[in-house]
């Protein structure tokens, strides 16, 4: 979908995750995968981590603390995000209002997820991961900055610099429209489909051929008697 | 210029490089389920756009849809059924071929695309669903996607591909009697880590991979995405070949001299270079079961549950210490003799006909244990037909087994098995994920042959003690 909002930096509260391998199973539980369009995914966000058995909020939980209510950013410890594919876990940490999220490193489909959506990811060193979570921990100093364009992050006591591809950055300055894009090379793709399917003609149509031949009821080979 | 397989793969594929890191990767395959890609199709009406390449797409509604054994389903759940039928609507409006609710050929997607002959060596799979590495069991690239991806490739079969780094992974030797593919890829996780393989592309080598059977190949792979790899390829050989002639007769009728001639050129130069290259010896692989909440937290089952406080990195000293809380274990304790109450055999890591072959073979003439409810999902209706037919289904209902219709099922219990708060499962799954079997659940991952065994002992127990030399 094309998106023109230009992303030229993120202030805000910022709360630590520390956690280790948060995957996106805990970032958007099951019961919130149920439907169709992309809607009511705040309500599911960290659902076991903000509420109990019970259904209650857990007040000890950092995003249930007054001091954390409109969080904007989130940052958390290493693989944040690693698991399953399912966006929804990125639709909600935005729905929720997060618009950035600072770890050392991230699943690698969540990372492209969060960036078709353009929620940030900025990736630092363990060290200065550890020294924002100090930072952002004290509610008297719980701001941080990013600017995209510089592509520096601030907290109380950090300043660093973090990498994107160019591609990401044009992508964040610029707004994007990734299909619309590709969708320029449609000659070039057309033309690689037709010398892919001259060597390799089995690979043609495989999923409508495979069906067509099973429709006419072919004896399915069972698996595992290779 | 010496190439990995990977890089082969990649560069058959690239419709046009981007820029230094992405390439436009064209897909042979797209498989989707019903619940990542409702929001790709109204994503495609939304822009007014067709899709590019029909008959190279495939959906399967298998996530959400129940397991009762009965003989024709009904999603009783109204969102999940929306699912259902939105997909249908989608495939029949786009003209993709859909394997629905109560189609014979139902299955896992996973489980269905290879068994019907879809999956072929050198092709690009892609699929919204993390567990499309398994592909790599025929030197396929395969990887998951998310749902912006998905309506890019319906729109244009292809995707916008940021290039992945080249790891080796070499096994050699001989996997112990009583372990399997399923012990073997628990080992290479609990050593290199939940994200030991994050960035890269796995290449499986050895001789203990050449000695796998196809299916197992597949298990190897499918779980390869739990210690972050970007897809995990195992260069066809004649097993490989063999498997996809037998299922894709079309091949072998119009193109067999072709196929064979590009598959041969399936494999890493003897002079490529990888990033980073692991050894393991197959024979230090004993049956595996994890202890935690993240796949790499396991041990062999003669093994103890470590004790945190011994970690000298922080870190993982919390969150070892937040996973034993939740999973209610001590640290030093013996992982065997824990006992559990519900066994779940499936999903697309473990629930192809070797894998219950194998279940039958622990269980028959034994019961499963009075505290213990088992499930068997089989991965599809093929699956499930043939375990009747080779007599398996009759053991495991013998032996006090459910023994239901095909689905993704307790793997990630999105429709109605799921754990209830403090019930303790071994599973054949892939992820022990906190409440990822239902809130409060705790998974302990592990082979077939184990979670059959635990089923009968009521607890966490050495299968190899059970003295089955067919194991």
């Amino acid at each position: 979908m094309s998106d023109t909002r230009r992303i030229e930096g993120i202030e805000g509260i910022a709360a630590a995750l520390p956690t280790p391998n948060l995957d996106t199973d805990q970032i958007m539980p099951k019961q919130f995968l149920r439907g169709i369009d992309k809607t009511g995914l705040d309500k599911g966000l960290l659902y076991d981590l903000r509420y109990d058995a019970n259904n209650q909020l857990r007040s000890g939980f950092v995003l249930n603390q007054p001091a954390y209510r409109g969080a904007a950013i989130l940052v958390g410890g290493s693989n944040f995000g690693c698991g399953s594919s399912r966006e929804h876990a990125v639709w909600g940490l935005q729905q929720f209002g997060i618009r950035a999220v600072i770890a050392s490193s991230f699943g690698e489909i969540f990372y492209s997820n969060a960036m078709n959506n353009r929620l940030l990811l900025v990736m630092l060193a363990e060290a200065d991961v550890q020294r924002i979570m100090e930072d952002v921990s004290d509610p008297l100093t719980n701001k941080v900055l990013i600017d995209v364009g510089s592509m520096t992050v601030r907290s109380h006591r950090v300043e660093a610099s973090f990498a994107l591809s160019a591609r990401h950055h044009r992508m964040f300055l610029e707004g994007q429209d990734i299909i619309g894009s590709t969708l320029s090379l449609q000659g070039e793709i057309a033309a690689f489909q037709e010398r892919h399917w001259q060597k390799r003609p089995w690979l043609r149509d495989v999923a409508r051929r495979v069906r067509d031949r099973l429709d006419v009821s072919t004896p399915i080979r069972p698996a595992g008697s290779n | 210029m010496a190439r990995t397989l990977y890089q082969k793969l990649v560069e058959s594929h690239t419709v046009a490089r981007l820029d230094e890191q992405n390439v436009l990767l064209y897909a042979d395959l797209h498989i989707m389920n019903e619940y990542t890609s409702p929001q790709a199709f109204a994503g495609l009406a939304e822009a007014g756009r067709p899709v590019a390449a029909p008959g190279q797409n495939l959906a399967v509604v298998d996530h959400i849809i129940p397991t009762h054994p009965v003989s024709i389903r009904v999603i009783e759940d109204p969102s999940s059924a929306l699912q259902a039928t939105n997909l249908a609507k989608n495939c029949t409006g786009h003209g993709i071929v859909l394997f629905d609710t109560n189609d014979a050929l139902q299955g896992i997607e996973h489980v269905i695309a290879p068994e019907l002959g879809m999956i072929r060596p050198g092709m690009v799979v892609l699929c919204g669903d993390s567990h499309t590495t398994t592909y790599g069991a025929f030197g396929a690239l395969g990887f998951g996607i998310g749902t912006s991806e998905v309506e890019h490739v319906l729109a244009t079969q292809t995707l916008v591909y940021r290039l992945a780094k080249n790891m080796l992974i070499r096994v050699d030797g001989l996997l112990p009697q009583g372990s399997s593919a399923k012990d073997l890829i628990m080992h290479v996780i609990s050593c290199i880590g939940a994200q030991g393989a994050r960035g890269y592309a796995v290449e499986f080598q050895g001789t203990a991979i050449r000695a796998l059977s196809i299916e197992a190949r597949m298990t190897l792979c499918n779980m390869a995405v739990e210690a972050g790899a970007r897809g995990a390829l195992i260069a066809p050989d004649d097993a490989a070949q063999r498997y996809v002639l037998d299922r894709a007769p079309e091949i072998a009728a119009h193109h067999l001299e072709a196929a064979l001639a590009d598959w041969a050129t399936l494999y890493s130069d003897a002079d490529a270079v990888f990033d980073v290259e692991h050894a393991f010896d197959a024979n230090d692989v004993a049956p595996y079961v994890t202890w935690g909440t993240s796949p790499d937290q396991a041990v062999p089952v003669t093994g103890k549950i470590p004790f945190p406080d011994a970690m000298t990195d922080a870190t993982l000293r919390a969150a070892s210490e937040q996973a034993l809380r939740y999973t209610g274990l001590q640290g030093g304790a013996d992982i065997e003799g824990i006992a559990v109450q519900r066994v779940f055999i499936g999903s697309c890591t473990n629930a192809r006909i070797e894998d219950l072959r194998v279940v039958a073979a622990v269980v028959k003439g034994r019961k499963v244990a009075a505290s213990v409810r088992a499930m068997v999902v089989p991965g599809s209706g093929a699956v499930r037909r043939q375990a009747e037919r080779e007599g398996i289904a009759q053991i495991l209902i013998d032996s006090g087994f459910e023994w239901r219709q095909p689905g993704c099922s307790m793997c990630l219990a999105m429709n109605d098995d799921f754990l209830l708060p403090g019930e303790r499962c071994a599973s054949t799954t892939n992820r022990n994920f906190e409440g990822r079997q239902g809130r409060g659940g705790i998974t302990h991952l592990m082979s077939p042959a184990m979670a059959a065994a635990a089923a009968i002992a009521g607890c966490i127990t050495d299968v190899r003690k059970l003295g089955d030399a067919h194991v």
